[in-house]
C-alpha cells in the first residue's frame, strides 16, 4: 500500500519546524536540541496527515490525543503546534522565558479561573505534563483505557525516547496496555540511540527494544523516522485497530538537518553558540531554498 | 470480639456511595483491594474497577490519564507505597497538572503493627502536604472516613486520604464533616489538644485524665491538614496559649509542623499571647513489628504521652 503524500509540503513543514527549534533554543539559551530536530519529520506527518485535531478548537472532544513522554523534546511539539495554527508563532520566541506559556518542559492543567476572575488555559494542543522521564506511557494507557470504557473512538499516541525505557515505570505501562488490549494507543519510540551523557549502549543496555516489547505481548513496527511514506503507511494501518497492542519504533538521526549535530550525543543537551546557531539556520534555510527550486521544476 | 470499624471500612462504604452519586468515579487497585475494603465496591461496580497489579508508579500515571479522559480516579494501596513509592509521579503527573486524582493511603502509621517498619508509613503526610494543589485528610473514625471520601469525590483537584488498619471508636457520629473545618470534640478553656486520626481517641482519654489537675482541656479533631483551619489554631492560642498536638506520624512535616507554623507566623498579628506547643509524634525513628497497641506504647503514641506533654506545656507556660 502506498499513500498519496504531499512530500514537498511535508519536507517544507519539517524544515520550518527545525528552523523554529534552533531559534527557540538559541534565544532561550537553553533547551534540548538533538532529539527535537530528529523528531521533526514524524511530527510533520502526524499533524499534517494523521491526527484528527482542530487547531482552533484544541479541546474538541472527538480529537485524537498526542501525549509526550520525552518532554525535553518539547521544542518540536511547540514549533509544530505553532506551525499548525494552535497558537501564534510569536509565542515561540518566549520559550523558557519568565511568564511564558511555553515552559521548559510541557505543562498541562485543566482550565481554571483565578481569584481575580481571569481564566487560565493550558497551551493549546499540549495534552499532558512531562519532563520527568518514564511517565508519559502510563498517562497514555490511562487515557486510552478511559476512552475505551467510555466507548469513544479517539486514538491516543505517545512519544517516548529509547533511553527513557531505562525507567521501570515504562514497562509497568506496557504490561497494563497488554492486559487491557489497548489497541487504540500507539506508542512511538524515538530510536536515536543517544542520551545526555553518551550513546545509549555506553550508558545502559536498553536496546534492542523490539524483542523486549514483543516479550511483553506487543506487536512492533520498525520504521525509518525520516521516511514520510513509511511513517504514513504504518500510522494509517494502525488506525484500523490492530489485533494486538502495537508500538512503532522509529529510527531517527538525532540533530537531523544540521550537519555538525547529526548523530552526536553532545547535542542532546548542548547549547549552540551564536555562530553555531547561525550555521544551523543557514543550512536549514538552504534546504528550504533547494525545496523551492525543486517544486519550481 | 468487637464490631468496631476502622477508617478503611469507612472508605469501603464511602466509595460505594461516591460511585453512586458521581458516575465519573473510578477505582484503581494495586493488588491490595481487600485490605482497602474494596470487595463490596468491586462487586457493585465491576466495570468501574481497574486492577493495575503491584505497580504503584503506573497506578498514579494511569490515573492521571483517566483524569484526562474525564474520570475521577481513586488510587488505592498502602500509604508506604501510595504516596510513598510513587511520590514523584503524584507530584508531577497529578499535582502539577492539578488533576482530580484521589490518593488513598491505607495501613498508615504504627498501628499497621506486625508488618513492621517497611509498611508503617510515618511520612505520608509530609509527602502529600508539600505538594501544591493537594487536599490532605486524616479521618479519625469510620463515619468520618466515609464522609471524607464523599467530600473528596466532589472536590476538584488532587487529594490524599490517610487510612488506618486498626478499628477505632465512633467519635464523630453526630458531627457533620466539613472539609477544612476542625471539629471541637470537647470543650475546655485551659488548653487545647489538636489531634488527627488514631490519636484523637487518645487525646479525648488524655483530656479526661487531666481533670485530676482540675484542668479543662479542649480537644480538636484536625482532620483536614490542608487546607488548614488556621482560625481554629489562632482561636486556641488566644484562648489559653497552651497547645499540644498528637499524631501518628513523624514530628517533621506533619500536624505539629502545621500548627507550629501558624503559631509562629501569627504571633503578634492575630495571636496576642505567648503560646506554648508540645508535640506527641514520632521523633525521627522507624517503627518495628508488634501488635498495634504494643508498638504505639513503645513509641509513646498514647493517651499517657499526651498527658505528660500537657503537663510539660502547663509547666512551661507557668515559667513565662
Amino acid at each position: 500500500m502506498t499513500v498519496d503524500l504531499p512530500d514537498a509540503e511535508l519536507k517544507r513543514l519539517a524544515i520550518l519546524i527545525r528552523i523554529s527549534i534552533v531559534k527557540m533554543i538559541a534565544q532561550a539559551k537553553s533547551g534540548h536540541i538533538g532529539g527535537a530536530l530528529g523528531l521533526a519529520d514524524i511530527y510533520a506527518v502526524l499533524y499534517k496527515e494523521i491526527l484528527s485535531v482542530r487547531p482552533f478548537q484544541p479541546d474538541w472532544s472527538d480529537r485524537d490525543f498526542l501525549l509526550v513522554s520525552n518532554g525535553h523534546t518539547c521544542p518540536v511539539w511547540y514549533a509544530t503546534l505553532a506551525q499548525m495554527g494552535f497558537f501564534p508563532k510569536t509565542w515561540l520566541s518566549k520559550f523558557r522565558q519568565l511568564n511564558s506559556p511555553l515552559q521548559g518542559h510541557p505543562h498541562f492543567f485543566p482550565a481554571y479561573t483565578d481569584d481575580a476572575g481571569t481564566t487560565h488555559y493550558p497551551v493549546p494542543g499540549v495534552e499532558n505534563t512531562s519532563g520527568s522521564l518514564g511517565q508519559g506511557l502510563s498517562q497514555a494507557t490511562g487515557l486510552a483505557l478511559g476512552l475505551k470504557k467510555q466507548g469513544r473512538p479517539n486514538k491516543v499516541y505517545c512519544f517516548l525516547s529509547d533511553a527513557e525505557h531505562e525507567e521501570g515505570q515504562v514497562w509497568e505501562a506496557y504490561m497494563l496496555g497488554k492486559q487491557y488490549q489497548l489497541t487504540n494507543l500507539t506508542p512511538i519510540i524515538d530510536l536515536n540511540q543517544i542520551q545526555i551523557s553518551g550513546n545509549t549502549g555506553q550508558i545502559m543496555a536498553v536496546n534492542p527494544l523490539a524483542p523486549k516489547l514483543k516479550a511483553f505481548g506487543w506487536d512492533v513496527w520498525e520504521v525509518d523516522g525520516h521516511n514520510y511514506q513509511e511513517l504514513a503507511q504504518v500510522f494509517k494501518h494502525l488506525r484500523t485497530e490492530p489485533r494486538q497492542p502495537t508500538a512503532i519504533i522509529a529510527k531517527t538521526v538525532a540533530g537531523k538537518g544540521v550537519s555538525f549535530m547529526e548523530n552526536n550525543f553532545v547535542w542532546h543537551g548542548n547549547l549552540p553558540n551564536l555562530d553555531q546557531a547561525r550555521q544551523a539556520i543557514d543550512e536549514l534555510t538552504a534546504q528550504l531554498d533547494a525545496l523551492g527550486e525543486e517544486s519550481h521544476v | 470480639m468487637s464490631n468496631l470499624k476502622g477508617t478503611r471500612d469507612g472508605f469501603g462504604e464511602g466509595i460505594i456511595q461516591a460511585a453512586k452519586l458521581h458516575p465519573e468515579v473510578i477505582v484503581l487497585g494495586a493488588d491490595l483491594d481487600d485490605s482497602l475494603r474494596l470487595t463490596g465496591y468491586k462487586k457493585e461496580f465491576p466495570d468501574r474497577f481497574i486492577q493495575v497489579g503491584v505497580a504503584e508508579q503506573n497506578l498514579a500515571g494511569t490515573a492521571a490519564g483517566l483524569a484526562l479522559a474525564g474520570f475521577t480516579p481513586f488510587i488505592t494501596s498502602y500509604a508506604a507505597f501510595n504516596p510513598g513509592r510513587n511520590w514523584e509521579q503524584i507530584r508531577t503527573a497529578i499535582g502539577f497538572s492539578n488533576l482530580g486524582v484521589k490518593i488513598i493511603g491505607g495501613h498508615a502509621g504504627l498501628t499497621t503493627g506486625e508488618d513492621g517498619a517497611s509498611a508503617q508509613s510515618l511520612e505520608d503526610l509530609a509527602l502529600t502536604l508539600v505538594i501544591p494543589n493537594m487536599t490532605v485528610i486524616v479521618p479519625c473514625d469510620a463515619i468520618q472516613a466515609t464522609a471524607a471520601t464523599l467530600a473528596l469525590a466532589s472536590t476538584p483537584g488532587p487529594g490524599y486520604l490517610r487510612l488506618s488498619r486498626e478499628p477505632s471508636q465512633d467519635l464523630t457520629q453526630d458531627l457533620p464533616f466539613i472539609l477544612g473545618k476542625a471539629q471541637i470534640l470537647r470543650l475546655g478553656a485551659d488548653a487545647t489538644i489538636f489531634a488527627t486520626g488514631m490519636m484523637v481517641e487518645a487525646a479525648l482519654q488524655a483530656a479526661q485524665t487531666l481533670q485530676i489537675h482540675n484542668w479543662q482541656i479542649q480537644v480538636v479533631n484536625l482532620h483536614t491538614l490542608k487546607p488548614l483551619d488556621r482560625h481554629a489554631i489562632i482561636t486556641a492560642a488566644n484562648q489559653s496559649g497552651i497547645i499540644v498536638t498528637a499524631e501518628e506520624h513523624q514530628l517533621i512535616g506533619g500536624l505539629s509542623a502545621r500548627v507550629s507554623q501558624v503559631i509562629t507566623s501569627e504571633l503578634g498579628k492575630t495571636i496576642h499571647q505567648p503560646t506554648i506547643l508540645e508535640s506527641v509524634a514520632i521523633d525521627d525513628k522507624f517503627g518495628e513489628s508488634g501488635p498495634a497497641t504494643a508498638v504505639m506504647e513503645k513509641f509513646n503514641l498514647t493517651a499517657k504521652a499526651i498527658v505528660a506533654a500537657m503537663e510539660t506545656a502547663m509547666f512551661r507556660k507557668s515559667r513565662l
